[in-house]
């Protein structure tokens, strides 16, 4: 996405400053993707394309319903299918759009050393702005979810924005009109919420006891969220992570490895200044001159003497 | 100070080619690293017209450097093997640090301080080039897992951070002792250098156990 600054940046990626924030009365959103809904017609897939112009390359049939196979520079949102045998021993096909989940606390952003380049809006979108991105990689090993892909074409990274642009003018996520059974809705976070409180009641009616709202809070929430029948097993559903965080590798890094690097570089070379203006060079002095001076030459005389006979 | 008119060649053209190589390949991956390491330090990215092209140039010099250092180390791995002199050297480290030189042991052609940083960028030179290998997006993005690559990131980071402390040290004691970096500029040291600093490797050289080449008339 390009910076339309329709909004005020709550974080920005690499940058010390505090972003300017005074345009804070804003509601926050989120997408829920209720699972339960979803019949696999990839409609979702297709608006988002369209919307944001993107046209993946077209592939090879690899034996899954998977199309194309993995999120991509120009794929933004995936649904995928898992089989899972439930413990009656019947089939489920749980069926998940995959995409950016727009944590609350995002990893990317934590990793990226551009700044400005990864940015979140006041109302929790969490965007790239591409002209800004170096195309290091480093979102990829921010993000708990792997989500960005980095085009070997442009050298830039890219996700879902949660149409940012749609939204920023009233509008809803492109995916959301398109879905044909109101699986994908949007909203602010709290009616999404509370949406999704009716929905599991209705789902565990229905027997599916471990009905849940996947909104994890090791990321601080996410403005994407799903309504899972088996909420308490995330991962059923093509890898959904059980507990996602920021890896806490990244966390040394981006956390107290930095500053105190830098302390550590900068005390180094302040030693060194100090101890040239108290201690002061090591010269050479005219005794040494002529101590070596006689070193060499007392050898020179001998290796002559050793010749003469 | 009476002007010597005989020097000590203390590094041949090769030697100071490659160093210089190395030398600069290593400031400028400093540079442009630190670009990425840092938020506050983002601007160096200028130096390199700007953060893609930062990304993009880093590890081709980084492969430049380790080629060049290896060069380095064939050139002068024998020099840096440690003996019994650095241990003696190392208990008089306090004298070096205060210039007090005619109280601490004589050592030969490297003293204890330049083998540790020959040795500890022999270390960790090559441990920044194979993290770097795992993080080089552009070619080997997709040849690791994710986690592999974050730890490659941290190991990355604190090697050169370890690589820029030594290289501070590295930089300052050729300041601190006076004409340590004419020996690599232009190549020699005077008689009194080598019997204030390298008394041993003086004798050595006074002993016959170099070519002519080594003493000549000052340039």
């Amino acid at each position: 996405m390009s910076d339309l600054q329709s909004q005020d940046y709550v974080r920005r990626s690499a940058s010390t400053m505090t972003p300017p924030m005074a345009r804070s009365h804003e509601d926050q959103v989120a997408k829920l993707i209720d699972v339960s809904r979803c019949i696999g017609c990839k409609a979702c897939q297709a608006a988002c394309m369209e919307w944001n112009d993107l046209r993946p390359e077209i592939g090879h049939f690899e034996g899954s319903y998977e199309n194309p196979l993995d999120l991509g520079p120009s794929v933004w949102t995936l649904m995928k299918f898992a089989e899972y045998e439930n413990e009656q021993g019947n089939l489920e096909w749980l069926i998940r759009k995959d995409g950016c989940m727009h944590c609350e606390d995002p990893g990317c952003l934590k990793a990226c050393p551009a700044p400005g380049a990864i940015v979140q809006y006041a109302n929790g979108i969490v965007d790239f702005i591409s002209d800004k991105c170096i195309g290091c990689g480093y979102c990829v090993k921010g993000c708990p979810f792997n989500i960005p892909r980095i085009s070997k074409k442009d050298h830039k990274s890219y996700k879902c924005t949660l149409c940012s642009d749609r939204v920023a003018v009233g509008m809803e996520p492109a995916c959301v009109k398109a879905c044909p059974t109101g699986a994908i809705l949007f909203g602010t976070k709290t009616d999404m919420k509370d949406w999704a409180e009716e929905r599991i009641v209705d789902l565990k009616s229905r027997g599916f006891e471990n009905a849940g709202l996947y909104d994890p809070q090791e990321v601080g929430g996410t403005h994407v969220m799903y309504v899972l029948h088996h909420a308490d097993k995330p991962s059923l559903y093509s890898g959904l992570p059980d507990k996602p965080h920021i890896s806490a590798v990244v966390e040394t890094w981006k956390g107290f490895l930095k500053p105190l690097a830098l302390f550590g570089i900068a005390a180094a070379a302040l030693a060194g200044f100090f101890h040239a203006v108290t201690i002061g060079p090591n010269e050479v002095t005219g005794e040494d001159e002529i101590e070596g001076e006689r070193v060499l030459h007392e050898s020179e005389t001998e290796t002559e003497t050793e010749k003469l006979p | 100070m009476s002007r010597p008119d005989t020097v000590i060649i203390r590094y041949t053209v090769a030697n100071r080619v490659n160093h210089w190589i190395t030398a600069i390949c290593f400031v400028l991956l400093v540079l442009s690293g630190l670009s990425m390491f840092h938020p506050m330090l983002f601007f160096l990215s200028g130096l390199f017209g700007g953060g893609q092209w930062t990304r993009a140039v880093h590890p081709w010099i980084g492969v430049v450097l380790l080629v060049s250092y290896l060069g380095l180390i064939v050139q002068f791995w024998r020099e840096n093997l440690v003996n019994r002199d650095d241990a003696a050297w190392m208990k008089s480290i306090k004298g070096v640090l205060v210039n007090d030189e005619e109280h601490v042991p004589p050592v030969g052609r490297n003293n204890a301080g330049q083998k540790f940083v020959f040795w500890a960028m022999t270390l960790l030179l090559p441990v920044l080039f194979f993290s770097g290998l795992v993080i080089w997006e552009v070619y080997f993005g997709e040849a690791t897992s994710i986690p592999v690559q974050r730890a490659a990131l941290l190991i990355h980071s604190l090697a050169a951070i370890a690589a820029i402390l030594v290289w501070v040290i590295h930089v300052y004691a050729a300041i601190w002792v006076r004409n340590s970096v004419r020996a690599m500029t232009q190549g020699y040291v005077t008689p009194g250098w080598a019997w204030r600093h390298h008394r041993k490797w003086l004798w050595q050289l006074a002993a016959g156990q170099h070519d002519k080449t080594t003493v000549r008339k000052r340039p």
